[in-house]
């Protein structure tokens, strides 16, 4: 450190040539591979000259559907990364025990489960959840974008710039070592000086930022842009969820940026908020980190279930079971995931009164939560199911994620928490609803709307295998964790004493390469079915003989999605429509207004990426310089007035009469 | 369909591989605990998954029936337009509503009585522990008393009545009720003797209570059941429980042969190290959980307990700046980081006729 002079320090803060893991073998096969990976990406697009058309059609679009196709690439990229940390941790639990240490030190352990928590949390269930609603609300409700395009543009690449942050810290510096939540007094810079907490903070506001403007752009668009006839009450179930989602972002993403803000003046300005020192309390943090962190789970499952619900409906052929208590439920669950934080932490010592409220409240969300499985279930009875994949990913998911409801409960009972807390019964708990809930119903979303955002369906062999791989790689993976959970084993060890424990761990790790294999097929399943895309061809826009509007317009959707904003008088509008001989209308098209792309969110994202970087390596003058960018291409982009433009009446007939000569041929 | 049969068919198992799970019962510590209070617990935890198994299994059995006998291909009654049932609707909203009123109901008294705080009322089923002048056949005994400190990364517990202290190590009489008093010295911990009771964080500057006792004689495992930091895997100690003779040799074992512990050997015995190897320690000054409690077992620090009585008055004012380097308690060179720089605090007042602040106190406090 002493080598480095002051005019280093003043251009580079505390960035050293000793930050970049030159020393850590798995570290820089991973760099190489990334290296090669991306170098061969780079030449490809620039061999097939596709820079001008990613930057003109994908990377400054403002429209809702490629930038929902974006976040669901963001998110298959950052599983791998997040799932790739799944494996060393399994693998690493696998083998230290009786003074084995394994192949991790703590110090990267400690990164790799924390990095495993905020990747899986934040760049891939939110991206996948967003994504989806991105792509299907506007869709759905008959709109022909969201309320704020460019502000869409703006989010998405918000949340990219975190994820981009939190890739570098794999290859300069280091990533937190704290646990995905990053309880003070361990995240304070007493006692974790370096720059992985830094790295964390920023990487979770600037994506954060994106996430917040996402939902108050849906909820503007839910609320202000449906289809003439859409009262909330005919609103598709998935449409009712997102806005639900929603407002629970908006309501509580600023506290999340408010509480770390105040970490990150703990650490950078040296104030007392969560430090031991002059009064700070850290019980405070837990507390509102729980505030932002319990309605989190809800915002990730919530419009799964909007997801699960049109996917019940469709492929059993029958309106959904309880169309009103579905949309109750969901409401009921959104007011009460906000009085459950404490549930997080009955061990932090509250009196007994105080437990048990949050115990109770907790246990209160099960029951709309069971009405919704009921009603998904009453919608199977008498329809006819058709088992595509996604119906099989639901039937999956309504069986595995009642047991995890189950142990939630469980979780529930405060005496009972006492005992399995920070176990790996909880770890298997949490796993089995998210990924028995949220990552089961993002494949069934996926392989239900990839028809309509492509025009070709999913190849199903390839995705029955990656089905399977992935429930029976979920069953063996986390059922050894609840009797490990039952034995008394706490979370985030890496090493371990009891040789009677191994067995459940090897048999976890074999789960987890299941998983891994479940995610290869995939992929070759994306892969396969581009290759047959022609097989696999649906012309008519309808594939699954869907209920809601976006299947009523082409796939994939033109630019303008609906050439005139369709009226609806009954719930599951298409379906309504098909029942009265709706025909499509050939003729009479006006021009159509649509926003112009702009590059503009790329480019302060890219600032803000800049100006993260420099504030977690002390760089204030690069800091400082992308602040001023930030601002100044904000207001540059003020008074840009080229933001807007027609379709031509020509256009929109061409376009209509090329649908209609596939139709025929159909 | 030949793929939902075959779905179906490991659904079926799937469904009961938890319930192979709990045949190996027996060595799940959390099913057959050694002490009262996790018995109760764990009796809590069966009795709520039982009740909740009321509903899950005929809704996993009704999905699976469902999903086979409505398939596509086995063209039973089709009624694409029935969506809606009062009565069914009244059955899925009430049948959890009671379920949830049970377990709500047991959740409230349960939650109470076991208490981590509330001092034990039994130490077995049909052995209340009785008021000490009170007649009758009930258990006489005053709570022994233990006051736990989470080190980095190492468990130290002090024995106030006994004198004694022991690290990695801890020892209590069966049938005794235990009064743990927890803190910690830096961040959060979780003290966890599964086989005893249930965990309760360990905080700095904080003190948590948990009762509990043991039934049965035997060595059982501890540790820290909340991450906090390099050393966490390490940080385990043993749980034993003895009959009283048992425990009288100990604690004169450990007054014949422990070290001392005062402030002095507190402050380098809290500095981070692992795998500590038991040891036991004597001639503990009668305040040093005090001071660990009030983070003021080094004399420069002013302790905690005197910073809230300042502060509960109105706090020093601008005089009492200079004691901002008193209140200094977290070192990042405990956890072998590198010194940070000395942090500056606001430590002067401007005024009118100061404008910079000049005759402020200087508090740079190296950490």
């Amino acid at each position: 450190m002493t080598s480095y002079p002051d005019w280093w320090k003043l251009i580079f803060g505390r960035f050293t040539l000793e930050a970049i893991p030159y020393h850590e073998p798995i570290l820089i096969g991973t760099f190489a591979a990334v290296a090669l990976g991306g170098l061969a990406l780079i030449a490809l697009v620039t061999r097939y000259k596709l820079w001008g058309y990613l930057w003109h059609e994908w990377f400054t679009s403002v429209d809702h559907k490629k930038i929902g196709i974006m976040y669901m690439i963001l998110g298959v990229i950052m599983l791998l990364r997040g799932f790739a940390d799944a494996l060393m941790m399994r693998g690493q639990q696998a083998i230290a025990f009786a003074g084995n240490e394994g192949y991790l030190p703590p110090h990267h352990y400690d990164q790799i489960f924390t990095a495993h928590g905020v990747i899986m949390i934040f760049f891939v269930a939110m991206p996948f959840v967003t994504g989806l609603m991105n792509y299907v609300v506007p869709l759905q409700i008959g709109a022909r974008d969201v309320s704020f395009p460019f502000l869409n543009n703006f989010s998405f690449w918000m949340t990219v710039s975190g994820a981009v942050l939190v890739m570098m810290s794999l290859f300069i510096g280091e990533f937190a070592k704290v646990g995905w939540l990053a309880y003070p007094p361990l995240s304070g810079a007493a006692y974790s000086p370096g720059v992985g907490m830094d790295y964390y903070l920023w990487a979770l506001q600037i994506a954060g930022v994106g996430t917040t403007l996402s939902g108050v752009n849906l909820i503007a668009t839910i609320v202000k842009m449906r289809a003439p006839g859409m009262e909330m009450m005919r609103m598709p179930v998935f449409t009712w969820t997102a806005l639900c989602t929603n407002v629970l972002i908006v309501a509580t993403f600023p506290i999340l940026a408010a509480t770390l803000a105040l970490l990150t003046l703990d650490r950078y300005v040296g104030t007392n908020f969560f430090t031991n020192d002059l009064g700070g309390n850290p019980m405070m943090y837990v507390n509102l980190i729980w505030i932002w962190g319990h309605p989190e789970v809800y915002i990730l499952i919530l419009p799964i279930f909007g997801v699960y619900s049109e996917v019940a409906s469709t492929f059993c052929g029958k309106r959904l079971f309880g169309y009103a208590s579905m949309v109750y439920a969901t409401v009921v669950i959104t007011i009460l995931s906000y009085l459950v934080w404490l549930h997080h932490f009955f061990t932090m010592g509250s009196g007994a009164s105080v437990n048990s409220f949050f115990g109770i409240t907790t246990m209160i969300i099960s029951i709309p939560t069971g009405a919704k499985i009921f009603n998904w279930l009453f919608t199977m009875y008498r329809g006819r199911i058709r088992f595509e994949l996604p119906m099989m990913w639901l039937v999956a998911f309504m069986l595995t994620f009642v047991i995890g409801g189950m142990t939630g409960v469980m979780l529930a009972v405060p005496p009972a928490d006492f005992v399995l807390h920070n176990s790996l019964f909880l770890i298997a708990h949490f796993h089995n609803v998210i990924i028995g809930g949220v990552v089961f119903g993002v494949f069934a979303g996926i392989a239900y709307w990839f028809p309509k955002a492509f025009g070709f369906k999913l190849d199903r062999f390839w995705g029955l295998l990656s089905f399977w791989f992935w429930v029976i790689g979920f069953y063996v993976a986390f059922m050894p964790l609840y009797v490990l959970g039952l034995m008394g084993v706490t979370r985030r060890l890496s090493r371990f004493e009891d040789p009677s424990l191994q067995i459940w761990f090897v048999i976890a790790a074999i789960g987890a390469v299941l998983i891994a294999l479940g995610i290869l097929c995939f992929i070759i399943q994306i892969a396969v079915s581009i290759v047959r895309r022609e097989q696999l061809r649906d012309t008519t826009g309808d594939p699954w003989d869907g209920r809601t509007l976006e299947w009523s317009t082409s796939s994939p959707p033109p630019a303008y999605n609906f050439a005139f904003t369709p009226i609806v008088h009954d719930l599951d509008a298409w379906a309504d429509m098909k029942k009265r001989g709706y025909r499509r209308p050939l003729g009479g098209f006006k021009p159509i207004h649509m926003p112009r792309n702009t590059g503009a969110g790329v480019i302060i994202a890219a600032l803000a990426t800049v100006g993260g970087f420099a504030l977690i390596w002390y760089i204030w003058w690069l800091a400082a310089l992308s602040f001023v960018g930030v601002i100044a291409t904000v207001v540059i982009h003020s008074f840009n007035y080229d933001r807007d433009f027609h379709i031509p009446a020509e256009a929109v007939l061409r376009e209509e009469d090329s649908r209609s000569q596939l139709l025929g041929r159909a | 369909m030949r793929e939902v049969s075959s779905l179906l068919r490991i659904f079926r198992f799937l469904a009961v591989l938890p319930l192979f799970a709990l045949l190996g019962g027996c060595q799940m510590v959390l099913l057959g605990p050694s002490g009262d209070v996790a018995l109760q617990q764990r009796n809590l935890l069966l009795a709520s998954t039982g009740l909740m198994l009321l509903i899950i299994v005929p809704v996993m059995a009704l999905t699976i029936f469902f999903a086979w006998r409505y398939r596509a291909s086995a063209k039973a009654s089709y009624d694409p337009d029935w969506n809606h049932s009062l009565p069914l609707e009244v059955v899925i909203w009430s049948v959890p509503l009671l379920i949830i009123v049970v377990i709500g109901a047991m959740t409230w008294m349960g939650t109470h009585l076991l208490d981590p705080y509330r001092p034990l009322n039994r130490i077995a089923a049909g052995k209340p522990v009785v008021e000490a002048k009170a007649g009758g056949n009930g258990v006489r005994k005053e709570p022994l008393v233990i006051q736990v400190v989470a080190l980095d990364w190492k468990w130290l517990f002090l024995y106030p009545a006994q004198g004694i202290a022991s690290l990695n190590e801890v020892v209590a009489p069966v049938d005794q009720p235990i009064e743990f008093r927890i803190t910690s010295s830096s961040v959060m911990n979780s003290l966890f003797i599964p086989a005893l009771a249930g965990q309760i964080y360990a905080m700095p500057g904080m003190q948590a209570k948990l009762n509990a006792v043991i039934n049965h004689a035997g060595e059982f495992e501890g540790f820290s059941a909340n991450y906090s930091g390099a050393g966490f895997s390490e940080m385990r100690f043993r749980f034993r429980g003895v009959d009283d003779k048992a425990f009288g040799d100990w604690v004169q074992g450990a007054i014949r042969n422990g070290s001392t512990l005062g402030r002095e050997e507190y402050l380098v015995l809290e500095k981070p190290s692992e795998r500590e190897a038991v040891r036991y320690f004597r001639d503990i000054p009668s305040d040093l959980f005090s001071a660990v409690l009030n983070m003021c077992v080094d004399r420069a620090k002013m302790c905690t307990r005197d910073m809230m009585a300042l502060d509960a008055k109105g706090g020093g004012g601008k005089e009492g700046i200079h004691i901002v380097a008193q209140l200094e308690y977290d070192k990042s060179v405990r956890r072998g980081g590198q010194p940070m720089p000395p942090r500056p605090f606001v430590t002067a007042i401007c005024t009118p006729t100061d404008v910079y602040g000049t005759a402020g106190v200087s508090a740079r406090v190296a950490n």
